[in-house]
């Protein structure tokens, strides 16, 4: 146990070291004109392109596209996929009928369906958002699934006991016991609707960041390309991040794993 | 028959196959009330797509498409799995490593790949190399994680008795660990190859000249609907295959283990 505290400082000293040895090389590689300068622009000239972008205000459209897009993809699974996951639970019979199907879900490539939600909805916010729901959801229902199975009986025959309701056992009881699958089912959802959506702005779209992506991409515009992808994965890691250091607290206040 | 009926184990498989069978109909059937309700511009009629899929199967393009991505997704695969075990058991010896390794990992995993596409394609040009590139950095991290956690959950017995027995580091790999660690390796595995295909598949629509996901590109573009879902039904298909297969060899290797 006393090893405890040393051990993570190390690996995490060691760990930035890496980090940053890595970055320092890919700017040596870029600078010495061993990597094209059409193929990568330099780490330190890809955050100055970010900062331009930024300062600039001149792809906020984009930006906002993008991100209010994917958030009304997170709601639309999230939602749905509890709601889905909640009538699952209560009809056992369809639930182990739907098993093989929701497991077998994130091995098929559900992306192939973007086409057609673009002869749907035509190009633009509605098959975007539908693409992210889409992809986002499953992950979300099989997560709604494993929490409320994994809620303690002792929990539910308390709440018998207290003579509670089943609108307050649910929102009393199975809710807060099974939160820390919930979030578990956020973070992936979350994770699943960018997938969907940006690889949707690459392929076709009215705007976004994927699709700045893509048009630098094409025009040769290595800054523009570089400090957008910066931006988005700046922007990804940060929320995954602060997902994933929720989901950790609230699994560690349940005291399970 | 009889008697096998008989077995409560049997009838326990056997209803909830039937299950299963009766949502995918349940499911045709609302795709059917879909295409009443929209009409073929939108949705074509079940028995419609699955007639544009057999004939499809005839034509010496779908093939020539199917080839394709076939030669990638296999090259993608036969690369991403090779070198994420080497590199999750060079990673997985060292705790150290390991340590160092485990957060970075999971960051690289949790990004969305599709944003790094441009650079692969600036890279490899619009080549069957990028396409290959583009699958194996979906794959292999799938692979590395499980082949890492893997290592580090093989009872310490097993090391023990290896170092008892004297066997070189070499021996203690092949004898004991691996073959210790080889069902949680095989589901990394299951994992990478899902991926793997979405990864060619994607990385076909966004930019490719052959391949069935340059053909539901193709299909967008001339609209033909019907092209779309007739070539998503086949591709879920053979995945579904794939996936059941990969899943049914997994239980085999934990029945034996």
């Amino acid at each position: 146990m006393s090893g405890r505290s040393f051990w993570p400082s190390r690996a995490g000293i060691i760990r930035t070291l890496v980090v940053v040895g890595a970055i320092a090389c890919l700017e040596l590689l870029c600078r010495s004109g061993v990597i094209n300068r059409l193929t990568m622009i330099p780490p330190t000239e890809m955050a100055g392109a970010l900062w331009q972008i930024v300062a600039s205000g001149k792809f906020n459209a984009d930006i906002l596209f993008t991100v209010a897009n994917t958030a009304a993809a997170i709601a639309l699974s999230v939602i749905g996929g509890f709601l889905a996951g909640a009538a699952l639970h209560a009809m056992p019979r369809v639930r182990h009928a739907a098993d093989p199907l929701l497991s077998a879900y994130y091995a098929v490539p559900v992306f192939v369906f973007y086409p057609l939600l673009i002869v749907a909805f035509g190009v633009g916010r509605g098959a975007l958002i539908a693409m992210g729901a889409l992809v986002g959801i499953v992950a979300m229902i099989v997560n709604t699934l494993d929490g409320l199975d994994r809620v303690p009986p002792v929990l539910l025959k308390s709440a018998d006991v207290l003579k509670l309701g089943n609108a307050r056992k649910l929102l009393l009881v199975r809710l807060p016991a099974a939160l820390p699958y919930l979030i578990t089912g956020i973070k992936l959802a979350a994770a699943y609707s960018v997938i969907g959506i940006v690889a949707g702005e690459f392929i076709l779209a009215t705007a976004g960041i994927g699709k700045r992506i893509a048009f630098g991409y094409q025009d040769f515009d290595n800054r523009t390309m570089y400090g957008m992808l910066l931006l988005l994965l700046i922007l990804v890691m940060v929320v995954n991040g602060a997902l994933a250091f929720w989901e950790k607290r609230l699994h560690r206040r349940f005291g399970r794993s | 028959m009889g008697e096998a009926a008989a077995s409560p184990f049997w009838q326990v498989v056997k209803t909830r196959q039937l299950d299963t069978v009766l949502l995918l109909l349940c499911l045709g059937l609302g795709w059917e009330l879909v295409y009443v309700l929209v009409g073929a511009d939108v949705a074509p009629s079940p028995m419609t797509t699955l007639e544009r899929a057999g004939g499809l199967l005839q034509t010496a393009n779908f093939w020539k498409d199917a080839a394709s991505t076939g030669r990638a997704f296999g090259l993608a695969c036969a690369i991403g799995i090779t070198s994420g075990i080497l590199i999750g058991l060079l990673l997985g010896f060292s705790r150290l490593a390991s340590e160092v390794a485990d957060p970075m990992l999971g960051t690289i995993y949790s990004i969305p790949k599709i944003t790094l596409y441009p650079i692969i394609l600036l890279m490899f040009g619009l080549s069957l190399s990028a396409k290959v590139a583009f699958g194996v950095i979906h794959g292999v991290f799938p692979v590395i994680i499980a082949t890492m956690s893997a290592l580090r959950n093989v009872a310490p017995i097993h090391r023990r008795t290896a170092q008892v027995l004297g066997l070189t580091p070499a021996a203690t790999v092949a004898t004991s660990l691996v073959p210790a660690a080889l069902p949680e390796i095989f589901s990394g595995i299951r994992i990478g190859v899902a991926v793997t295909l979405l990864g060619t598949l994607l990385a076909e629509m966004f930019a490719s000249a052959s391949g069935l996901g340059f053909a539901l590109i193709r299909a967008m573009e001339l609209h033909t609907i019907v092209d779309i879902f007739a070539l998503a039904l086949l591709i879920f298909t053979a995945a579904a295959i794939l996936n059941g297969s990969l899943l049914a060899l997994e239980r085999r290797l934990r029945g034996h283990g």
